[in-house]
Parts: structure tokens; C-alpha cells; sequence
């Protein structure tokens, strides 16, 4: 691409930076309806505990305040799962009913009791104080293995706390392997629970119009059609063309905003009950127990190995813990986005993994960036790294040893995912020569000198992305199939239009995907708007999640691209009296080839819509053409991360010193914009391995419940970062893209962890659990080494 | 009810307040002002940074009583008409932002760091965000454009 182009492959800076810049965003909180009234939601101040009455008398009646409901009051569908797994028995998995507001028995602190709908939201906030809720305090199951040991039931009805027991692979073949191996290297790991903290806390503004009988939600949504869906045909049976669900700009997602909460089907109810719209806001301390948190996975792992270091078999235990219900997609993350990673990049044979969802008095588990992969991708090079040290070998030459050779692509793993392409050497080159790991023993000496600790750690992995297949995720048991849509609506004057259902909160689609139109039209970026958030605007679509937007609703703008190039053709070739074939479109102008006669993109455009002597048997006026997009398979995304970090033996302090990230991608149509996704989800990664970790006491009280208790990666928490791509194109879409939004949160946590027990092996540290906070290091030296601590 | 008054960007502003209203919800609510976030109820996370009297302030550790008589500047007062203020112009050139929620606190912040320390090293540039959150550019960007911007203000 030339220097200052605007087309694939060009650094243009993002289109929607300035309404951002000064303030002109348009949060769901900046939304304020006409005669708006105020919600605030009473929660479960318990983990567990029946319900015996709630007196909502003395709130009813107090200042300002319009209506008070409970989950008495709610007479609607349960808040729907996404998607069904099934046991290794053939059974499908329990799925208790979720209600918006708690019926009969609360099971996590943070469930919603009652809402109070008032003229002013301190109003709202006061009057719920008044209402007397007698709780009936019940044990509460907090820990995965209490909750297993059936110490007390989350959901009576179904009588045990294990929502399903799945597996994959062959469990005797496993063990006839294990049973020859040269060597096992076995593994605990835990996957720290996260608290994902979008920076815009969720929101809803539900609103009635009684003259059309129709309903919109304006929402924290990363997909807004999905919510029309869910809400729709499931909770409040609204048919879709009475409801309309906007998503404007959103601050952040990271997974979190992708489910249907209770409060959004909570405004859109009581709306026309109260008979005026009603904006909710939340507030951060309870988006610490309402928003859906991530990871949590306890797991045992071992690998057999030859003499040679070659990995014969994994064998992985693992319990997953989905919170008190099931959220919209949880039951896939431990499932199809975990277990079928656990080949990594790696050619092992025989795979097998059971794992174990388990209920608890705990928020809702769902997928946080990465989701699934990170855990399998934790397991996993943690694993590898303890190998390299049992087999005497380096960290670098175990991996090559058993990496999946370029050359054997497309490769089917032993866990279903067939892979198209990828080059795990490359990678790994490119990232030992960018990080400088020549220069690591010198560094490691120039700290040992200053009394710190250096160590390196390594990190190569794989994760599927592309959400997803629909034939595949159907198959395993998504409830729908994930493909995108597109609609390039060109306008007579040859402006254009993109609505599409992907929905960008912070990723930069306005630009990338107008770098797509200007690439395939040759049209100047002020030529294109894209559209998105909105049920009434776009079409139809699934939104962003799972690295899709581009892999999947980028191929959709395409599709939809190629349908009106190919309707422009015939509008040229009719006006310049020419045959369809002989037209040729380049750089926005259409050719009869070998002549001089042409049109310029707009001018066909103009053609299309005011036409006078069209043969209307033949061509239809207007030049607006929609596309779905249903990908054939996942997409691979992978690569190299490597981390060095130094301690601080007497405190315990890690500081990272270096981070390095060279991932596949597959084709970058912005690299200014896709490195900066690869930094963010460093951050991310870097934040679970060092900083965050989300704490419940044993009465399911959760400690770590604000900004002061739970570590949110601050900028003093990073160097500045190292990140490229070195790339192969996905070899079954069009623009040959893998996606990018979360490689930085599954490839780093390893990365680090390694990093912090490479530097204190000496020391006799030999494991390290996330986040690797200080007081976490000095309790590790400590035990290993009295002395050192001591000191 | 009191009645605050104050300069915002600029311009006299009033308002009847109850005595327990923040400064961010005068200016969100009172004064529609929506540029200035709130994305946490601890006074971390600095979403809501804005001037007050010319230095940076969180607006949610303010009563909006407290800014009476203040000369307070938003985010939506920074740039000269089209003209986007240098900061701004940075945080764009280097793609300081993403979501653009945690962008407003950010931007008035770090305009108060060039300020008063125009050549702020790279670690002193960290240590001085340590009461911005941003979870998604990993600060590496936001770095830069406050380093742009000190060669640019």
C-alpha cells in the first residue's frame, strides 16, 4: 500500500478518535430520554438465602419514587443460555431457570431482589434502603470442590451442583500411552477468576411508545441483535419488529457486554408499567457482582514424552466453576473454546480432557477476552515449561521439537480443530531476535549485581477464533449459528454506507472496515459511514466477540462489496452500450476494455437510481445489495510471546522488563490499529499473571469488590511493549485475516508466569500461582528458602 | 435546594443543586455536559478528570458546591472551535485510545502533566497516570501521545 493510502495494509488514523477527543461520544448513559425516570436495583446483600418476604410498603411511598417490582411482580421467561452441552452419559447438561429479579431463594451476592423506579436516581437509591428483605441464610458453596461435595444445593430442583461432566478423547487409549512413556511431567494449575471492568459501567435505557406499541433498549451491548433475540423471543416475548435494541458507542467489552442481563429486560418491562422511559446506570461497586466474571478453572495436566522430549499424550482434569447460573455462553468456554485447544501448537497425539462445570454462590462465569483459550493456552505452556526442565532440555528447543511443521498444513489436532495454516518456527525466530534473548544473560547478570532476580519466560501458542462456523459451533451445541451479515447501501450521488452486524466498542471498525470499501470501490474514507448498533439500522448480525468482527463481518462487507460491483457492471455496460464482460472495475472507474469509454463509480451510482431507460426485466433500479457471511472454518491466530521480569527477592516486587509479542494475525488491514489490540491484550494478560484476581470469602462475600481491593493494571505496571506480526494468511476467507483482539490476552499470562519461576528456580521456587502478586513471591521464597526471605 | 454558580468552559453556568451532588453530576446532568465520564464510585479510575481553576481534578471528589465561583474546563472546552488541542491531536496521531471512554479524564489529565512537568520522563509519565485506567490500549500508546504532546503544547 503507498505511503498515505487508505486502502489494506495502510496505518489511517481512526475515523470515530474525534467525537471521542471532545467529548462528543455517545455512551448509554449520555442517553437521556424525554420525562426519563431512574432505576436502582436492590441486591442480594447474601451468597445464599431463601427469600421469605420483601416489603417494598415503605419504598412504594417514599418521595419521588414511581413504582416498586420483585421478582413476584415479573411474571416473564428466564434469562436463556446460549448453549447446551452434554454430559459424557449422553446427558444434556442442567440448566436451572435464571429469573431477572430473584424468585423464592437468592444465590450470589449481587442477585437483583427488587427494582425502584423514581423521578431522580438518588431518589431511587434512597427508597430501596427502605424496603425490609427477611433473608433466610442458607451455607453457601464457594469453592468448586465444597460446591461438588454437594455441601450445600445452589439450585434445590436439580439436586447436585454439577451442571455437566463432558470429555474428549479416548481416556483408555490415553492411559495405554502414559503407561509406555519415558516420562510424565505432571501439573496443578489454577486459572485465576477475573473481573473483566470495562471502563463504561453496563447500562439500559428502556423506553414504550404506546401509540405503536413499541419497545426500544438502548444498551451495553457488544450485540445488540443478539439482545433483540434473547430479550425478544425468550424473556419478555416482544416479536422483533415491535422491539428495537440500540447499542451506541459502548466503552469496552472484553466479553463482559456480550449477555443478556437482567437488567436490560428489568427497564424494557417495567417501561411501560411505569409508562415513561427508564435509564439505569450501574454503579462499579455493583458491577463487581453483576457483570459476568471470567476464567476460574482448577486443573490437573500431564504429558507423556518419549526420550526425545516428544510429546505423546495429554491427559487433562479440569473443573470449571460457572457462578449460580448459567450466563449466555458460558457452557462453551471450558467446553469447545478450551479442551479443543489443548493442542496448542504442538503435534501430540492422543488428547484427552474431562471436565466438570460446576454451580456455585458465586457471580456468573462467561467468557473474558480470550475465553477458554487462555486457560488452555496457561495450561498448557506452563506445562511445557516444566517439561523442558524434567527432560534437561531448553525452553526453546522443546518447543521446536514438537511444534506442528509448516509444511503440515491443513493439520487435524486429535481434538477436533482442523488447522489451515500457521508457521510456529517463524514466529518463535522472529521473537527470540526481536526480544534480544543473545543479550538475556548479560541483563540477568546486570541485575544480580543489583541484588534482583531475572528471569525469561517463553509462551507459544495457538487460539481459534473467527466465531464461528455455524455447521461446527452447531454441532457442539450452540443454540444458533454465528455467521455475519453486511449491507453496502451505495447512495446516488456514490456515498456509501455499511451496515454491519458487527459492533465495534473501542476495536476501530469505523476505520478498518472503511479501509475495506476504499480498497474494493476506491472511494476516499469521507465517502463512507459505517453503521452498526442498531436493530433498526442494520439488518441483522451477531455481533463482536471471539476475534470475529473482521474475519467474519469484514467477509460479509466483502460479499456484499462484490454483489454491487457486479450489478454496477451491468448499469455501466448498459449505459456505455457494452457487454457485461467486457466492463472492467479499477480504482473506482468502470472500463470498456480496451477503450476509453468509462464511468466513474458515481456516476453509475447516480444511474442506478435515477434511471430512464432501464430494461427493467433485466436490471432493477437502486444499488444497495446484503450479503451473510458463515465462515467455513475457525481461524488460527498464533504465535510467540516472550517476558522477562525481575525481582525483587526481599519484597516479592516482579517488575516486567521486557514483554514481546510477534503474532500471526494473518493479513493486518491497519497495523496501527491491530497493534494496538495486541498491546491491550497484553495488559490484560499481563494484569491476570501479576495484578488481578478476584477473591471470595468462605460466606461468598466478595472481598475484592472496588477499584481499592481488586489491582486494575495501572500504567506504572508496564514497560512499554514489543509487538509485530509475522504472518500467514488464513487459507479460507477472502482477505486472508485471523483476527487479533485477543492473542495478548492468551498468549502473555504464561509468558510471565515462567518468566517470574525461571528467575526464582535457583531460589528453589518451582511453581508460581496467578496473579504472582508480591506478598504471593515472598510467601514462595519464603517456603523454599527460609533464609532468603529472611534476609 | 442551594445554588451553585460557576465559569465552564467559559461561560457562567447556575444551578439549583442538593448539597450532596458531585461536580460530575452538575456537569453530566445539570449542564449536559456528557464528555465527562464516571467509571467507578472510589474516585480510581479518573475517567472524570477535568480543571478546576487550571489544575486537574476528579470531578467525582468534588461537591458541585465545593466548585462555587471555579473556573472549570471539560473535555468539550479544550479543543479551539475545530482545532483540536494538541493533546488531542496526539492521542489521535498515536492511537491513544480505543474505547474512548476513560479518553476524557485521560486527555485533561495528561494536559496537567505537560504542564507542570514539560519534560516528565517516561517512568515519571507512568507514575503521573497512576489515577487514569485505561483497560484498552495497555498505556504503551497513551504514553506516546503525552510524549508527542510535550514536544507540540
Amino acid at each position: 500500500m503507498p505511503e498515505g493510502g487508505t486502502g489494506i495494509g495502510a496505518a489511517v488514523k481512526r475515523v470515530e478518535d474525534k467525537r471521542f477527543l471532545t467529548g462528543r461520544g455517545n455512551y448509554t448513559d449520555d442517553i437521556n430520554r424525554p420525562n426519563q425516570t431512574y432505576a436502582y436495583i436492590l441486591r442480594s446483600s447474601h451468597a445464599h438465602a431463601t427469600l421469605n418476604s420483601v416489603d417494598t410498603g415503605a419504598a412504594t411511598s417514599a418521595p419521588g419514587v414511581l413504582a416498586v417490582f420483585t421478582g413476584a411482580d415479573m411474571e416473564t421467561g428466564g434469562l436463556p443460555c446460549g448453549w447446551q452441552v452434554h454430559s459424557k452419559d449422553g446427558s444434556p447438561m442442567h440448566e436451572p431457570p435464571h429469573p431477572p429479579l430473584a424468585k423464592g431463594k437468592v444465590r450470589h451476592v449481587g442477585d437483583p431482589v427488587a427494582v425502584v423506579i423514581a423521578e431522580t436516581y438518588a431518589q431511587a437509591k434512597d427508597a430501596a434502603e427502605l424496603i425490609a428483605v427477611d433473608y433466610g441464610e442458607l451455607p453457601a458453596v464457594v469453592h468448586m470442590n465444597d460446591a461438588l461435595a454437594g455441601k450445600s444445593l445452589v439450585h434445590d430442583e436439580i439436586g447436585t451442583n454439577l451442571c455437566y461432566d463432558w470429555e474428549i478423547g479416548d481416556e483408555a487409549q490415553i492411559d495405554e500411552a502414559f503407561a509406555k512413556a519415558h516420562h510424565v511431567t505432571e501439573i496443578d494449575i489454577v486459572n485465576n477468576r477475573l473481573i473483566p471492568n470495562a471502563m463504561e459501567p453496563r447500562a439500559a435505557v428502556g423506553e414504550y411508545d404506546r401509540s405503536t406499541d413499541e419497545y426500544t433498549l438502548f444498551t451495553t451491548s457488544q450485540n445488540p441483535h443478539v439482545i433483540r433475540l434473547l430479550m425478544g423471543a425468550f424473556v419478555l416475548s416482544i416479536p422483533e419488529h415491535k422491539l428495537r435494541v440500540v447499542a451506541p458507542d459502548v466503552g469496552g467489552g472484553f466479553g463482559s457486554k456480550i449477555y443478556h442481563y437482567a437488567e436490560e429486560a428489568i427497564v424494557t418491562w417495567a417501561a411501560p408499567r411505569v409508562g415513561r422511559p427508564i435509564k439505569w446506570t450501574c454503579d462499579r461497586s455493583d458491577a463487581f457482582i453483576s457483570d459476568a466474571h471470567g476464567r476460574d478453572h482448577i486443573s490437573k495436566a500431564k504429558m507423556a514424552m518419549d526420550s526425545e522430549g516428544k510429546f505423546l499424550a495429554l491427559k487433562v482434569e479440569t473443573k470449571a466453576n460457572m457462578g449460580a447460573y448459567l450466563s449466555t455462553f458460558a457452557p462453551c468456554v471450558p467446553t469447545y473454546l478450551y479442551a479443543t485447544l489443548l493442542a496448542g501448537v504442538y503435534s501430540t497425539p492422543l488428547i484427552y480432557c474431562n471436565v466438570k462445570a460446576i454451580f456455585t454462590n458465586t457471580v456468573p462465569v462467561d467468557a473474558y477476552r480470550g475465553a477458554g483459550r487462555p486457560e488452555a493456552t496457561y495450561l498448557l505452556e506452563r506445562l511445557v515449561a516444566k517439561c523442558a526442565r524434567e527432560m534437561g532440555m531448553s525452553q526453546t528447543d522443546i518447543r521446536r521439537a514438537n511444534f506442528i511443521p509448516a509444511d503440515a498444513f491443513p493439520y487435524q489436532t486429535p481434538v477436533a480443530l482442523q488447522y489451515d495454516s500457521g508457521n510456529y518456527t517463524a514466529t518463535l525466530d522472529k521473537a527470540e531476535s526481536v526480544h534480544d534473548v543473545a543479550g538475556f544473560e548479560a541483563r540477568r547478570k546486570e541485575s544480580e549485581a543489583r541484588g534482583k532476580r531475572r528471569g525469561i519466560g517463553y509462551s507459544t501458542y495457538l487460539e481459534a477464533c473467527g466465531i464461528a462456523p455455524s455447521a461446527v459451533v452447531g454441532s457442539l451445541g450452540a443454540r444458533a449459528g454465528l455467521y455475519e451479515s453486511a449491507e453496502v447501501r451505495v447512495h446516488p450521488t456514490g456515498s456509501v454506507t455499511v451496515f454491519t452486524g458487527s459492533h465495534s466498542h473501542g476495536q476501530g471498525h469505523e476505520t478498518t472496515f472503511a479501509q475495506l470499501v476504499c480498497e474494493r470501490l476506491g472511494l476516499p474514507m469521507s465517502n463512507i459511514e459505517i453503521s452498526h448498533g442498531d436493530t433498526n439500522k442494520v439488518q441483522f448480525g451477531m455481533g463482536t466477540y471471539g476475534s470475529r468482527s473482521l474475519a467474519v463481518g469484514g467477509e460479509a462487507i466483502m460479499k456484499a462489496m462484490d454483489k454491487v460491483v457486479n450489478k454496477a457492471k451491468k448499469i455501466a455496460a448498459h449505459i456505455l452500450e457494452a457487454s457485461e464482460s467486457d466492463i472492467e472495475f479499477k480504482d473506482g472507474t468502470f472500463t470498456v476494455a480496451g477503450t476509453d469509454r468509462s464511468m466513474a463509480f458515481g456516476e453509475v451510482a447516480l444511474a442506478a437510481y435515477v434511471p430512464h431507460n432501464f430494461p427493467h426485466d433485466e436490471l432493477e433500479p437502486g444499488l444497495d445489495e446484503k450479503a451473510f457471511y458463515d465462515p467455513l472454518n475457525f481461524t488460527f491466530p498464533g504465535g510467540c510471546h516472550i517476558c522477562e521480569v525481575e525481582v525483587d527477592p526481599d519484597t516479592g516486587v516482579v517488575s516486567v522488563q521486557r514483554m514481546t509479542a510477534v503474532d500471526d494475525v494473518g493479513r493486518v488491514i491497519n497495523p496501527m490499529i491491530v497493534e494496538g489490540q495486541i498491546h491491550g491484550g497484553l495488559a490484560q494478560g499481563i494484569g491476570q499473571a501479576l495484578l488481578e484476581g478476584c477473591v471470595y470469602d468462605a460466606d461468598g462475600q466478595l472481598v475484592t469488590g472496588s477499584y481499592m481491593d481488586y489491582c486494575m493494571p495501572r500504567a506504572d505496571n508496564f514497560p512499554s511493549f514489543s509487538a509485530g506480526t509475522e504472518i500467514t494468511l488464513c487459507a479460507h476467507n477472502s482477505l486472508g485475516v485471523k483476527g487479533c483482539g485477543e492473542v495478548g490476552a492468551i498468549g502473555s499470562p504464561p509468558a510471565v508466569i515462567n518468566a517470574v519461576v525461571d528467575a526464582l528456580w535457583d531460589l528453589g521456587v518451582h511453581d508460581m500461582p496467578m496473579p504472582a502478586s508480591p506478598q504471593t513471591v515472598w510467601k514462595a521464597l519464603k517456603a523454599a528458602s527460609p533464609a532468603v526471605a529472611a534476609e | 435546594m442551594p445554588t451553585v454558580s460557576m465559569t465552564v468552559n467559559g461561560k457562567k453556568v447556575s444551578g439549583e443543586v442538593e448539597g450532596r451532588i458531585l461536580l460530575v453530576q452538575f456537569l453530566r446532568e445539570n449542564l449536559r455536559l456528557t464528555g465527562t465520564h464516571v467509571g467507578c464510585d472510589t474516585s480510581q479510575c479518573g475517567a472524570c478528570v477535568v480543571h478546576v481553576n487550571g489544575d486537574s481534578m476528579k470531578s467525582c471528589t468534588l461537591l458541585a458546591v465545593q466548585a462555587e465561583g471555579a473556573e472549570v474546563t471539560t473535555i468539550e472546552g479544550l479543543a479551539d472551535g475545530d482545532t483540536l488541542h494538541p493533546m488531542q491531536e496526539a492521542f489521535r496521531d498515536n492511537h491513544g485510545l480505543q474505547c474512548g471512554f476513560c479518553t476524557p479524564g485521560m486527555v485533561m489529565s495528561a494536559v496537567d502533566l505537560v504542564k507542570k512537568n514539560p519534560k516528565a520522563s517516561e517512568h515519571e509519565i507512568r507514575e503521573w497516570l497512576e489515577g487514569n485506567i485505561c483497560r484498552c490500549t495497555g498505556y504503551h500508546n497513551i504514553v506516546k501521545s503525552i510524549q508527542q504532546a510535550q514536544q507540540t503544547m
